[in-house]
């Protein structure tokens, strides 16, 4: 590793252009997120996450995910967060192992920053997808000792002017969803309760209640979703995307829709 | 065996810093202003996609004048060097102060030990979190030497001249529109340099993360109206 004061300078021939993936690659491998170290994780209760969904609105994108972290029948977080912004104008929701997750957001961050930075221009949507997709292929070892990470993303295409979707699996495979996706373990729930409901043209505001509705079905069904805690105040996390960029709701604004749902169907009473 | 002449250290090291002064007197020069807003970095530059003034961190931005390639490969390691370390600690960690010392410590290197110095002057400056009124800005010449400037620093062939102006003309807590006005005039050699003419950006202090924005079209336009 260089000197910590020393600048990274590169002759022509080994300049690793404008990744960041491949600059750390070259100066300080070790700081490039784990890959894998031989044997399995297996036995070792190491904290997942587990909802998340985007769903494509008539002006952009919103993404939510619950709030729950598990390792194995614990309860590892009441509060960790799953849905972050990539950059300005797209967001990436994560499910499976929360520690490699995390810390391939926090590469994927970086890396369109940097990207826009040395290049001076944003890399198109497209373009910030299959980034995601080589940071997920190249967590597949990791993935095979048990520390998958399957990501979503979803940003707003600034040329084609409309929301976009994409969902991958372990191997890094990339596939554009036409209108929306779940992710985790209770994405057949979510996914279910989305199709249901979602059209063609929906309001922004709409979907932000559908996304929030269907995580609610999800926590219903599976142990592993968190639903709305009322008593500690915590609710799931939602951001919209649209052409005035990415803009995380408050924990009020999701209080305020999160409370719609205590009208819902199967409210509290006792079976006499 | 023939013996080359002697020649002083002295005499080469004046050799070179002439030779770097040269350089960077062909090129056009670059003022930055702590305004209101925040920090004010003016630029006479003709080329529209040929940047002098860019982003290298959340608060950070850095400002350049001499040979083009030269200051594009040390603006891209310095987005680098920026990167790297805000990502194996922390974004607070990352500092003006300290790439300005990381610049100067390769413009030194360069200075004495390479054929020839680089024929640049970098500015790297820095804006606090929105609410403070902290502003810092580093002048780094083309053999390492650091300058912490306030107020106003000015890079370039005419920087003693524009200082002299600046001396009078400046005042703390101007609005973006007058420090702007007054950085189309310092950098004017008659007149004042027209919207077309100038590469402008600002760090503005009140956003919350990225404080770098470029000032271009229209908004450059009506602030110099």
């Amino acid at each position: 590793m260089p000197e910590p004061s020393a600048l990274p300078l590169f002759a022509a021939s080994i300049d690793p252009g404008p990744s960041f993936a491949d600059l750390l690659r070259t100066v300080a491998p070790h700081q490039l997120p784990s890959t894998a170290s031989g044997g399995s994780t297996a036995g070792l209760d190491i904290p997942h996450g587990t909802t998340v969904v985007a769903v494509r609105s008539a002006t952009g994108v919103i993404m939510a995910g619950d709030r729950r972290a598990t390792a194995g029948y614990m309860i590892a977080s009441r509060r960790i967060e799953k849905v972050f912004p990539a950059d300005d104008y797209s967001g990436v929701s994560i499910a499976g192992a929360a520690g490699p997750a995390i810390e391939m957001v926090k590469l994927f961050q970086v890396q369109l920053e940097h990207y826009e930075k040395v290049q001076g221009d944003a890399l198109s949507l497209e373009g910030k997808a299959n980034q995601l997709g080589m940071l997920v292929r190249a967590n597949l070892p990791a993935a095979m000792q048990g520390l998958a990470v399957v990501p979503l993303f979803a940003g707003y295409d600034t040329v084609r002017e409309r929301g976009r979707v994409y969902s991958y699996d372990v191997t890094g495979g990339r596939y554009e969803e036409l209108d929306f996706q779940a992710q985790g373990s209770g994405s057949i729930h979510a996914r279910n309760w989305i199709k249901a409901a979602w059209r063609e043209g929906m309001p922004a505001d709409d979907v932000v209640a559908l996304a929030i509705t269907s995580l609610f079905a999800a926590a219903d069904e599976d142990v592993a979703t968190g639903g709305p805690d009322l008593v500690r105040r915590i609710f799931p996390t939602v951001a919209v995307i649209d052409a005035d960029g990415y803009k995380a709701l408050t924990d009020d604004e999701v209080e305020t829709r999160s409370t719609a749902l205590l009208q819902g169907p199967e409210r509290g009473g006792r079976e006499s | 065996m023939s013996m080359p002449f002697y020649v002083s250290p002295e005499q080469v090291m004046k050799d070179r810093a002439d030779y770097a002064r040269k350089g960077i007197a062909r090129g056009r020069s670059l003022v930055a202003f702590e305004c209101e807003p925040g920090v004010l970095i003016v630029a006479a530059n003709d080329s529209r996609t040929l940047s002098k003034i860019s982003e290298i961190y959340d608060r950070i931005a850095f400002g350049a004048v001499g040979k083009y390639n030269e200051f594009q490969m040390l603006r891209v390691a310095g987005v680098r060097h920026a990167d790297m370390k805000g990502f194996s600690y922390s974004r607070e960690d990352v500092s003006a102060k300290e790439l300005a010392n990381a610049y100067a410590q390769t413009l030194g290197q360069v200075f004495t030990h390479e054929m020839k110095p680089y024929e640049v002057e970098l500015l790297v400056a820095e804006v606090g979190a929105p609410g403070t009124d902290d502003a810092e800005m580093y002048h780094v010449l083309y053999d390492g030497v650091v300058m912490d400037e306030q107020d106003y620093s000015v890079l370039g062939g005419n920087a003693e001249q524009i200082s002299e102006t600046l001396k009078e003309q400046y005042s703390r807590g101007m609005s973006l529109g007058d420090a702007l006005k007054l950085g189309a005039k310092v950098l004017g050699d008659d007149a004042p340099l027209e919207a077309s003419q100038l590469e402008v950006a600002l760090l503005e202090r009140s956003r919350p993360r990225r404080a770098f924005r470029k000032i271009k079209g229209d908004e450059l336009a009506s602030l110099l109206a």
